[in-house]
């Protein structure tokens, strides 16, 4: 594997000269993204079985065998609906904003690491770049929700504002809590950091197990997902900021809050699940090649997400201020000075 | 003579500063992708999908009746202070990133390892102060 890749490496080289480097980021980059696309379509429909059997129904089953074909048939149905702009709307911001949800979502994942060296950048302050741009993604929404000039849209927006405000400090705290015990903003060392003979046991989840929950509780809220979706509220501002939105222009925007569910999955696997790592490294765990882990823990937390989704009824956006601000706060500050306090004793084992 | 102090300029050209760059280089083309990628469907949905507006299509949506009035009216933000309060408080996390990377390094050494915790206990102590009082004050209640 590893020789065929430097075999191709040096043909190529040998072929484009200085072009080389461009053509295979390219290459690489559709190798990530393509994957992507695969998942989300297919995050879709494992959404909407999860949730039909949680429900007691079987959900989707009409297209291709067990609905297999059912994202493809919705792409292809989205792609003929037409892009309406409202007559009121700032039709540039309207156009721009569900690309400017999109392309955060998609660039974060060049530092995302998939397996050991499996990176696309392997840059040092990876985890900076991933806050920056999952805290862009934002600005789609609330320009989405301006640029509509629908009451409901802008309130989405104003919500959208208030969420990110109340959740991204306690999000930031988690992650200052994940670089002590790491000691380094770049994800792949973030993994090597949890890396032992203790397997599981050495994962960061354990020491830091109230930051796990803040993390990914604020990564439900990142993502606008249920019981945090008070930007999209179906049932009471009918679809929030993309309520305007419709055809490919709408599809970007369920594109974007997938990658980001994707993202986030990755991102709580890697910080605290140890990413790559099996388990236990022990025969029949660490056959399975790396990747395969951090696909499963990927999906277990996207089931999660799933699950949250069919359990709990949509907070407030007050209820949510309270709960970023008076409940998540206090306690990240609180670990965090619990953990360097921990750190100075011997009974830190990570 | 001196090789190692070339003043600022030469910054970029050091090799290290250079493949740090190189590092980013991916990062910069994935951005480009993604805006790419953003735009490919909106112009796809507008080159194949039809396009028949009325006026009743474009109007804003509001459960079917005519828009009451435009949607930039006077809005009470009461989050406002709230935001505020937010913008301090992520330039404290901000302050925190680089003590965190250094921490292990820090307790490692036999000099600095109370200092350095101790620091920055009194750094968060005023942060906690600012934040107990805009509690206390009422900054984060909804009414």
């Amino acid at each position: 594997m590893m020789e065929l890749l430097q075999a191709i490496e040096q043909m190529g080289q040998s072929l484009l000269g200085v072009a080389w480097v461009p053509v295979w980021t390219l290459v690489k980059i559709v190798a990530i993204v393509a994957p992507l696309m695969i998942g989300i379509a297919y995050l879709t429909l494992a959404e909407r079985k999860v949730i039909g059997y949680m429900q007691v129904r079987i959900g989707p089953n009409r297209v291709g065998y067990y609905g297999l074909l059912q994202p493809l048939a919705d792409g292809i149905k989205l792609m003929f609906k037409e892009i309406i702009i409202p007559t009121g709307s700032n039709r540039f911001l309207f156009v721009v904003a569900p690309v400017l949800a999109l392309m955060p979502a998609l660039a974060a994942w060049a530092v995302v690491p998939f397996a050991d060296g499996m990176v696309l950048a392997n840059v040092n302050a990876g985890l900076l770049y991933i806050l920056a741009m999952t805290s862009l993604g934002v600005y789609g929404i609330i320009i989405a929700g301006w640029a509509s000039n629908s009451k409901y849209a802008f309130l989405g927006a104003m919500r959208s504002a208030a969420q990110i405000v109340s959740y991204e400090i306690a999000m930031g705290f988690a992650l200052v809590c994940v670089l002590m015990a790491a000691q380094s903003m770049n994800l792949g060392d973030i993994v090597h950091g949890q890396q032992g003979k203790a397997g599981l046991f050495g994962w960061y989840f354990i020491p830091l197990f109230p930051m796990f929950l803040v993390y990914l509780i604020a990564g439900v809220a990142e993502t606008n997902r249920a019981p945090f979706d008070m930007a999209e509220g179906e049932s009471e501002i009918v679809a929030g900021f993309h309520v305007e939105y419709s055809g490919m222009a709408f599809a970007l925007f369920f594109l974007a809050e997938y990658a980001n569910m994707i993202l986030i999955a990755a991102l709580t696997s890697i910080m605290f699940l140890g990413g790559w790592l099996p388990p236990f490294d022990v025969a029949p765990f660490n056959w399975l090649p790396g990747l395969f882990w951090m696909l499963a823990k990927m999906s277990f937390v996207l089931f999660l997400f799933l699950w949250f989704r069919a359990t709990f009824p949509r907070y407030r956006y007050d209820q949510l201020m309270r709960l970023g601000w008076k409940v998540f706060i206090p306690l990240t500050l609180i670990w965090v000075v619990v953990v360097g306090a921990w750190m100075q004793t011997r009974f830190w084992l990570w | 003579m001196c090789s190692r102090n070339k003043g600022p300029a030469d910054g970029l050209a050091s090799p290290s500063a250079q493949t740090m760059l190189e590092n980013y280089f991916p990062v910069f083309v994935f951005i480009l992708v993604g805006l790419a990628f953003g735009c490919a469907p909106i112009f796809l949905g507008w080159l194949i999908a039809p396009n028949r507006p009325d006026s009743e299509k474009l109007s804003p949506f509001e459960c079917g009746f005519e828009a009451f009035e435009d949607a930039r009216m006077k809005f009470d933000v009461r989050f406002y202070l709230i935001a505020i309060i937010f913008i301090l408080f992520d330039l404290e996390i901000a302050f925190l990133f680089p003590w965190a990377v250094i921490f292990k390094d820090i307790v490692s050494s036999e000099a600095m390892r109370l200092f350095g915790f101790i620091e920055m206990m009194i750094f968060i102590g005023i942060l906690v102060l600012g934040y107990v009082y805009a509690w206390a004050r009422g900054a984060l209640d909804w009414e």
